[in-house]
């Protein structure tokens, strides 16, 4: 006779009516497949855990995100925000469906040109350009989106040694009602330092002033706060227009745009308060449009949006090591996956659900990484069903920063998988051993243990 | 292991300790355990029980039962002298 399946024993204590931290009890969906991909089989052969990205949900949102905005706009162009994740494959899907790239290094300079970038086509922003970063990227005419008054001296010495002209655009912080304001990247709008900037530009000779950035934060829940900063922004395009008949080729309106996710504190989920990419784009063309800009000068609007792009895409597989009572009675399952290689567990409350189906019952449960580290939590307080040792769970919606932020620390780095768009899976990074970090170290001559 | 006596089970899975005032609810083999309990079985007939109706090993079962009785005595369900 076939034995029952098996569920190990629950009780719960009944609180009627009084919704605690770990919410209300409800029934969790299984993600057993991944673009029909069984995730027992991305498992088995890529191990646990295992990062898995989707070509089709990549090419997706950013159909979707270009028609929002091209069917409001006549002038659109994306910039592949290369921080949000830099790995070549991924860079080269955005880059095939015709964005360009946003860099904010040299690091990530040399790889948008590995990757086939035309310099003219790579936006270099960001703090840190070194002097051989910016004669670089003044000989490959890339857009060099100034943040201080260094970098601005720094070019202006490079323009008198060199034949090519600088393209320049200043970063712009400002007040758009939001907090925090974000201002430590690029000139003030408010103080006048914007305007001095644009103005010293403009009266040196040998620069050429193509464009305006701005990046008002991140996350930003309110599109209005775009609305506001595109406003200003084509104001300074106007002024400069009146003062030095000098028309703006472009408005950059950076990223910040908000992904599904559901940041920690908050009352309801991303799902529910996420605002659309059409939500987005009418604010920032509605005040381009409405501006007192020229209909015939109209710049294009360029945007680096990259979380709201590339979030949904990436999920990542993992495994219950283990499960324990904590002295208060609550569980508590450990997984493979720490905060290490989930860094937004620090700020999201990420959606994990079992890889298999399971029973209604669920359990007020907190779910650990498996690093020998206090901080290391994945989720404080979570209903989550009765899940056994080597049985798979699912975090959804980590493509962005995940894969660039991760660091290692007590476990490697494991492998990324990309299921593209034929449903063929590639592994596109390696999973680490210990020669990729052992190689990298040097032990002196008196310390070696053959000695 | 025994429950205290004038614990009240349900057969849909809901337990009144009336002492307490307190409710909780169980899973399908909760309540098995728990009636077995009551009847005055201890873990070794209790294990032969689950393992011959659920596909499940010794080791992990018994694993599960302690912590499931920890549990019981977490809520205040079993007598003091457990």
């Amino acid at each position: 006779m076939e034995k029952a399946k098996y569920e190990r024993p629950l009780i719960n204590r009944i609180n009627a009516g009084l919704p605690d931290k770990f919410g209300m009890s409800r029934t969790m969906e299984a993600i057993t497949h991944i673009d029909t991909i069984p995730v027992k089989d991305l498992i088995d052969e890529y191990g646990s855990p295992v990062f898995v990205l989707s070509e089709k949900t990549i090419k997706d949102k950013l159909s979707q995100a270009k028609k929002a905005f091209t069917t409001r706009y006549p002038k659109v162009q994306f910039a592949w925000s290369y921080k949000t994740n830099y790995l070549n494959a991924v860079c080269q899907i955005y880059h095939r469906e015709g964005s360009w790239a946003e860099v904010v290094s040299g690091f990530e300079y040399d790889k948008a040109i590995e990757n086939g970038v035309a310099g003219n086509h790579i936006i270099f922003n960001g703090p840190d350009k070194s002097k051989d970063d910016l004669r670089k990227a003044i000989k490959n005419a890339s857009l060099i989106h100034i943040d201080h008054f260094d970098e601005l001296y720094t070019i202006m010495e490079l323009a008198e040694t060199m034949e090519e002209t600088p393209k320049l655009a200043i970063r712009i912080n400002m007040d758009t009602g939001i907090y925090p304001q974000w201002d430590r990247f690029g000139f003030n709008y408010e103080n006048g330092d914007a305007w001095n900037a644009l103005t010293r530009i403009m009266l040196n000779g040998k620069l050429e002033l193509v464009g305006l950035h701005t990046h008002i934060g991140t996350y930003i829940m309110t599109p209005g706060a775009y609305g506001i900063a595109t406003s200003k922004l084509a104001q300074l395009a106007v002024r400069i227009d009146q003062k030095f008949n000098h028309k703006i080729k472009y408005i950059d309106m950076g990223g910040g745009f908000a992904s599904e996710n559901t940041l920690k504190g908050a009352y309801l989920p991303g799902t529910d308060t996420c605002p659309s990419f059409d939500d987005y784009a009418e604010a920032i063309t509605n005040a381009l449009i409405n501006s007192e800009i020229n209909p015939e000068d109209l710049p294009v609007l360029f945007l680096e949006t990259g979380r709201a792009l590339i979030d949904d895409a990436g999920s990542l597989l993992g495994t219950v090591l283990a499960n324990k009572r904590l002295a208060d009675g609550r569980r508590s399952t450990i997984i493979d996956i720490g905060v290490n290689i989930l860094f937004t567990s620090f700020w999201y409350e990420h959606h994990i659900v079992p890889a298999q189906n399971t029973t209604q019952h669920t359990e007020d449960t907190t779910i650990y990484g498996p690093l020998c580290m206090n901080i290391d939590v994945i989720r404080a307080a979570i209903q989550f069903p009765l899940m056994n040792k080597g049985e798979h769970i699912v975090i959804s919606r980590i493509g962005a920063y995940n894969m660039t932020q991760w660091m290692q620390f007590i476990t490697l780095r494991p492998n990324i998988v990309l299921i593209d768009s034929e449903k063929n899976v590639h592994v596109i990074r390696k999973n680490e051993t210990r020669e990729s970090m052992t190689d990298l170290e040097n032990v002196p001559e008196y310390l070696n243990p053959s000695k | 292991m025994k429950l205290k006596k004038n614990i009240a089970i349900s057969e849909s899975g809901f337990v009144f300790d009336p002492t307490s005032g307190e409710s909780f609810s169980l899973n399908p083999i909760a309540i098995e355990i728990l009636n077995l309990l009551q009847e005055g079985k201890g873990q070794i007939d209790i294990s032969d029980f689950v393992l011959q109706k659920y596909d499940v090993d010794r080791d992990t079962f018994e694993n599960n039962y302690f912590d499931f009785t920890g549990m019981l005595k977490q809520f205040n369900l079993t007598e003091k002298n457990n």
